[in-house]
């Protein structure tokens, strides 16, 4: 899912062709779009940007505009999992802090950056409505509410296991 | 309602009680019910917004509903064991789910059916007050519902609070081919959630306020734009416009009236500013959200040029409440100009996180003790900051003013979204006043230099302020600019940034290293 998409990877481009046809014709379609392109390959590449502007009638440079100004879309693969820990202030408020340095210095990386061995992308967030049970992390599309180090030790453990290499 | 002839049981299928376990819960509850060989109805409801209680298990008993929480998978054998099925006691029993003091304090009007019902079932929500405000509206002409909605004296729950029906009638007079409503659901202040649960606890009843706003203005068209990071809400609302759709309230004949409207779920991509309103209808049209000079209003030349109704999700799932009970019964509660009740959201470090629906005119300390409980950990609340990243922190001594718009804003403090978020003692305002500039940089559109640049500026004088660097000169430095960012920014986001900024400054000058209050 987060390999590069392969002109040459008929599935890909199939994918592709279909997702981009099924939103041309819908008003405002440049974000459910990228939505959806980025769901079915986890980023966003550089190579779909003409294609979007040729299907949207809009500029490459508007494409690349929308893409650039939001938070969300990939413009490089990322992990096979994204770990978002929220730093705003509820959170902040009851140790947030500890858990992002915790990350960091498990992981390894810092913020935005990708394990070694690709198991894991770490992303700050701010706020996950999820502020009466603070603080807060997402791992994919799930939400963990009243997260301590030791529960945060365990799920950067399976998650790193689960999918390790063979 | 009737009572179906199986056992009910509750576990709520809202975000936050999934995040502290409440799908293992469920999934424990069902096995251990196989195991023994007893038939239960497992209802996945929304929260009843007591999440230090989630997961909140409820059991219905002829007595009324019976509340266990925080239960964990492992407690479930033994909560069998105790007879919970009968409502029987337990160490993690409440009683009756109603007679908890923090529900039964509240004015739940908005919310009156959050946790009651499965929030996809139609039959639920007809049975409990749902579609009764949109069966009226159905009888009423635009300018009938446009001052029902004035005379109840609902204001913007999003934060600005303007005059609803004020806004519907600039929409309902302006030209235009096509006409929209949009939900503005891009809920991104910390410490609020309430527009989350809404969505996830009761989505018909946003549903139903949309389309009374489009029976209102004469909308065809409405979008309800969510935030990626609310996944949970953006699948259920998704869902319940199908169902509505399919059931004949929502498409091209509202319940035979011979009315148009229908609906459609927009997800955003993680920029904050696009909670502002003319931020958020760019986006929707598929740009960078840049956020628009006003005039035009969005109620004259809003989504695709056209006159545009762009409302909060709390404003719009209160107006159904309103037809329904008149406008009268709303604007009774509250004080002031502040009518009606807001859903406060009590988070960060407090005992009793949660959601607490209440007429203006309490206050904080009524809020955060009475309700609240005080701080999670035992130690004394320091510093609350009210109404999201852009609000002011207000200090112990300011705990007794009524929440009210009016009061507030004459303190140089805003409710906004209702969002209240506790620090103990231990909470460095230097930092939280450095974050607020630092959040405003990160979100900033771009657009107008006083956000762009000066939110930049301010997270460094701030920082040459912490570390004792010429402190005097950038004090001063930090005063000006924060009048530059408020007087001169395009939007709230600039213009407001300096509210927790100088709060912060004002009452705890201590934390920034001078002794006497840094005045503004």
């Amino acid at each position: 899912m987060s390999n590069p998409v392969d002109a040459d990877r008929e599935s890909d481009q199939a994918a592709l062709r279909a997702i981009i046809e099924a939103h041309r014709a819908m008003p405002g379609a440049m974000l459910p779009l990228l939505h959806a392109i980025q769901g079915q390959l986890g980023w966003v590449p550089a190579e779909v940007v003409p294609l979007i502007s040729d299907a949207l009638n809009v500029s490459r440079a508007e494409v690349q505009g929308v893409l650039d100004f939001y938070h969300d879309f990939r413009r490089a693969p990322a992990g096979r999992h994204v770990l978002q820990i929220c730093r705003a202030e509820s959170c902040q408020a009851m140790g947030s802090y500890r858990l992002e340095v915790q990350a960091r210095d498990t992981l390894g990386i810092s913020f935005h950056q990708t394990t070694a061995d690709g198991a894991l992308t770490l992303e700050p967030v701010y706020c996950l409505g999820n502020c009466a049970c603070s603080p807060a992390i997402r791992i994919d599309d799930a939400i963990y509410g009243r997260m301590d180090p030791a529960t945060l030790d365990a799920l950067i453990g399976d998650l790193r296991d689960a999918q390790a290499p063979a | 309602m009737t009572r179906p002839a199986s056992l009910r049981v509750l576990v709520p299928i809202d975000s936050s009680a999934l995040s502290v376990g409440a799908e293992r819960v469920a999934q424990a509850i069902t096995r251990e019910a196989d195991r023994r060989g007893l038939s239960i109805d497992l209802v996945r409801n929304g929260s009843r917004g007591l999440f230090w209680l989630e997961p909140l298990v409820e059991v219905e008993t002829p007595a009324g509903r019976i509340a266990y929480g925080p239960v964990l998978p492992t407690d479930v054998p033994d909560l069998f064991d105790a007879g919970f099925l009968s409502g029987r006691p337990h160490r993690l029993g409440h009683g009756l789910s109603d007679h908890i003091p923090y529900l039964a304090g509240q004015e739940r009007l908005t919310f009156a059916r959050m946790g009651l019902t499965d929030p996809l079932s139609l039959t639920d929500y007809r049975a409990n007050g749902g579609f009764a405000g949109l069966d009226r509206a159905l009888s009423m002409s635009g300018e009938e519902l446009i001052r029902e909605v004035t005379d109840a004296g609902l204001r913007g729950r999003g934060g600005a609070a303007f005059p609803t029906g004020v806004k519907w009638a600039t929409v309902r007079q302006a030209e235009g081919r096509r006409k929209y409503v949009v939900c503005n659901a891009d809920e991104g202040d910390s410490g609020t959630f309430s527009d989350r649960m809404l969505m996830e606890g009761d989505p018909y009843c946003l549903i139903e306020g949309m389309t009374i706003a489009a029976l209102a203005v004469g909308a065809t068209a409405g979008y309800i734009y969510t935030r990626s990071e609310y996944p949970h809400a953006c699948r259920t609302l998704a869902a319940a416009i199908d169902r509505a759709r399919e059931a004949g309230y929502l498409g091209a004949d509202i319940l035979g009236s011979g009315r148009a409207f229908d609906l459609e779920v927009r997800m955003g991509a993680g920029a904050y500013i696009c909670g502002e309103e003319t931020s958020l209808l760019e986006s929707l049209e598929g740009k960078p959200g840049l956020v628009r000079f006003k005039p035009p209003l969005p109620a004259v030349a809003g989504l695709f040029g056209q006159p545009t109704v762009i409302n909060n999700v709390i404003s719009l799932a209160t107006v159904p409440i309103i037809l329904a009970r008149g406008a009268a019964f709303y604007r009774d509660y509250g004080v002031g100009r502040s009518h009606g009740t807001l859903p406060f959201q009590l988070a960060g470090n407090i005992r009793h996180g949660g959601l607490v629906e209440k007429a203006f005119g309490l206050t904080l300390a009524t809020l955060l003790y009475d309700y609240g409980g005080g701080s999670a950990n035992g130690r004394s609340i320091r510093a609350v900051q009210v109404g999201g990243p852009l609000g002011a922190y207000v200090p112990e001594s300011q705990f007794e003013v009524p929440l009210d718009y009016e009061t507030y804003s004459r303190m140089g403090a805003m409710i906004g979204h209702g969002g209240i978020v506790a620090f103990d003692d231990t909470v460095d305002m230097a930092r939280m006043a450095r974050y607020a500039m630092e959040f405003c940089a990160l979100e900033s559109c771009g657009k107008c230099t006083p956000c762009r640049i000066g939110s930049r500026r301010g997270v460094e004088v701030i920082d040459r302020i912490i570390a004792d660097q010429e402190r005097a000169a950038n004090l001063v430095l930090l005063e000006s600019l924060c009048d530059t960012l408020e007087c001169g920014s395009l939007c709230a986001l600039g213009g407001m940034a300096p509210y927790p900024v100088r709060s912060a400054l004002r009452h705890f000058p201590q934390d920034f290293g001078v002794e006497t209050p840094v005045l503004s």
